[in-house]
């Protein structure tokens, strides 16, 4: 296998007394589909929002194609390729489709003035690449008067920008119709026929099954399970080890206490 | 496919746009028709909007600075004090002996570094803007008292100097000052809609938590807005000097509420993320406009504060309809 695009390794990250992560570790390999998978509460969006340098860890290592990065927040982890569409969207509901893409990544001319037109030109683009040639639409139309699918498509357009090595999507199909939820499922399968990578989280274990190639459970702030798909035969398998793993780390967790 | 461009039409696009300082327009239309209709001799004068001319500029500068820390969610209050500090020191320069220009890009620098200190408090001290703010005003207008005195400083020999015919002379039908504060606006509103800072500013009033996690900083961004609104502040303060030509310890006291209110009138919503700074401008013409009208169309004096609240509650309702907000 070639080596991994980003590695995390032993991250740990405490709200108050709160211990959301307990040193978890995580590799994404170039062109594969990583599910991430863990029960509510079990610590994804914490994990992926460090990624995405929206929480500074307080301990351990984030490494990228093999360099470890000491300075890490939102902007860096953009421009280290990573693109994440977040379970919020992360959408400025007042502002149009066009800022909403180009939101801290401003296409400039001279000193800091933006170049409307080749924001205008590029947001129409990315909005015909994912499908989104409805008459009613313009990049200039207002995000907070789209569905919740049509928002999704915006925070997809905006990690497509640029040719991010890695898109996280976080719970991307929740509220979804069943048609969208397929147009994200190609989405990935065109991300990862490109050669670039996902990290997709999701409730629906089954969907997750269908689209990984990879697998990590996280329980209780801790990678649980790290596995290929070719270890696990079915989604039944999958949801059966992660019960028991659940059962074990609660058994542990009790004993802990006691 | 459809490959046809998906840019809007363009009435669409301007309404879409600019419909808060459109709104803001129709309404100076409105106010102006109303004085004009019970006092056609004394609206259709032209002198009657030279003392407007030559004071509205000041309540500009505040303004258009003002709407940037409105929009990106904040609230200032200290401006007045801060514009009473710079004009302090545009006229302690001047009897100082310094070059009036350098007078001026002093005052102005003062300004800006007290809006950043201020800035810098909110921010890093976590603190509501809000509460914050109001005590910086009583503090900072503390400092201005227990330093001056009570005592006026005259700076009455500006008149002759170059800095005064530059910026509050006159030519053509208007003074400087106010060709200035049409240029400021104009830089401002380009500012607003076309450069980095402004959408940025934009963007963290509508979601701090989106535009974090989109890379934005948002603490630099909150902290920059009130070291502008503190240029303007000191433009203001400065311009008061060239307009009175003496400083009092309580200048700029009187202009919170108007500079506050002519935000509101000219079309920024309260919640933040949107807003208009030409529509501000506009705002401050009405607010100015509001005090000679009233006087103008035959009420007494005392009516001026009932009609200034009721054009006031008046334009909220009318921009309820130009700007719902959209979640």
């Amino acid at each position: 296998m070639s080596d991994p695009v980003i590695e995390l390794q032993g991250i740990v990250k405490q709200f108050g007394s709160v211990a959301a992560l307990r040193g978890v570790s995580l590799k994404v390999y170039p062109g594969e589909v990583l599910g991430l998978l863990g029960d509510n509460g079990a610590g994804k969006s914490t994990l992926i929002k460090v990624l995405a340098g929206v929480h500074a860890p307080d301990s351990g290592e984030i490494r990228v194609r093999g360099q470890v990065r000491r300075k890490w927040n939102a902007a860096i982890s953009r421009e280290n390729g990573i693109e994440t569409v977040f379970q919020d969207r992360a959408l400025c509901s007042q502002h149009s489709i066009v800022t909403n893409i180009f939101m801290g990544r401003e296409l400039k001319r001279f000193g800091g003035f933006i170049d409307h037109r080749r924001q205008f030109s590029e947001a129409e683009r990315l909005m015909r690449e994912i499908g989104f040639t409805s008459k009613v639409f313009s990049p200039d139309s207002t995000v907070g008067l789209l569905s919740g699918g049509e928002r999704q498509g915006v925070a997809i357009a905006r990690a497509l920008y640029n040719e991010a090595d890695v898109i996280v999507l976080d719970e991307p199909t929740t509220a979804l119709s069943l048609m969208e939820t397929q147009k994200v499922f190609r989405f990935v399968e065109a991300v990862k026929a490109s050669g670039r990578s996902v990290i997709f989280i999701g409730h629906n274990i089954y969907h997750v099954y269908d689209i990984a190639d990879r697998f990590v459970v996280i329980d209780r702030g801790q990678t649980a399970l790290e596995a290929s798909k070719a270890e696990i035969p079915d989604a039944e398998t999958l949801i059966r080890t992660m019960q028991e793993l659940a059962q074990h780390g609660k058994s542990e967790a009790d004993g802990e206490a006691a | 496919m459809n490959n046809a461009s998906l840019q809007l039409p363009l009435h669409i696009r301007l309404w879409r746009n600019h419909k808060r300082s459109l709104s803001t327009l129709i309404a100076l239309f409105v106010i102006w028709g109303i004085f004009t209709a019970f006092n056609p001799t004394l609206f259709t004068n032209w002198i009657t909007y030279n003392a407007i001319f030559l004071t509205l500029p000041i309540t500009i500068f505040l303004v258009t600075t003002l709407v940037f820390v409105i929009v990106s969610g904040e609230l200032d209050l200290a401006f007045p004090s801060v514009m009473g500090f710079s004009g302090w020191m545009f006229v302690l320069a001047l009897k100082a002996g310094w070059d009036p220009f350098l007078a001026m890009g002093g005052a102005l620098l003062s300004g800006v570094a007290m809006g950043t200190a201020i800035g810098a408090l909110v921010v890093y001290g976590k603190l509501s803007s809000l509460v914050a703010t109001l005590g910086l005003n009583f503090f900072i207008r503390g400092i201005i008292n227990i330093g001056a005195q009570g005592i006026a400083i005259s700076a009455g020999n500006i008149r002759e100097t170059l800095v005064y015919q530059v910026f509050a002379g006159r030519y053509f039908l208007f003074p400087n000052q106010m060709y200035w504060a049409v240029i400021w606006t104009l830089f401002c509103a380009y500012l607003f809609r076309s450069h980095q800072f402004g959408v940025r500013v934009q963007c963290v009033g509508d979601n701090p938590e989106s535009a974090a996690q989109m890379g934005i900083d948002v603490n630099r961004v909150r902290m920059s807005v009130f070291a502008f609104s503190g240029l303007g502040a000191a433009l203001a303060g400065v311009f008061s000097i060239f307009v009175n030509f003496v400083w009092w310890p309580t200048n700029g006291d009187g202009s919170l509420l108007p500079a506050l209110a002519a935000v509101f009138v000219g079309g920024t919503p309260t919640w933040g993320g949107v807003g208009t700074v030409i529509g501000g401008a506009l705002g401050a013409f009405i607010v100015g406009f509001i005090e000679s009208g009233v006087v103008g169309i035959g009420f007494d004096g005392y009516y001026v504060q009932f009609f200034f609240g009721l054009i006031i509650i008046l334009s909220m309702i009318g921009h309820r309809f130009s700007g719902r907000r959209i979640r």
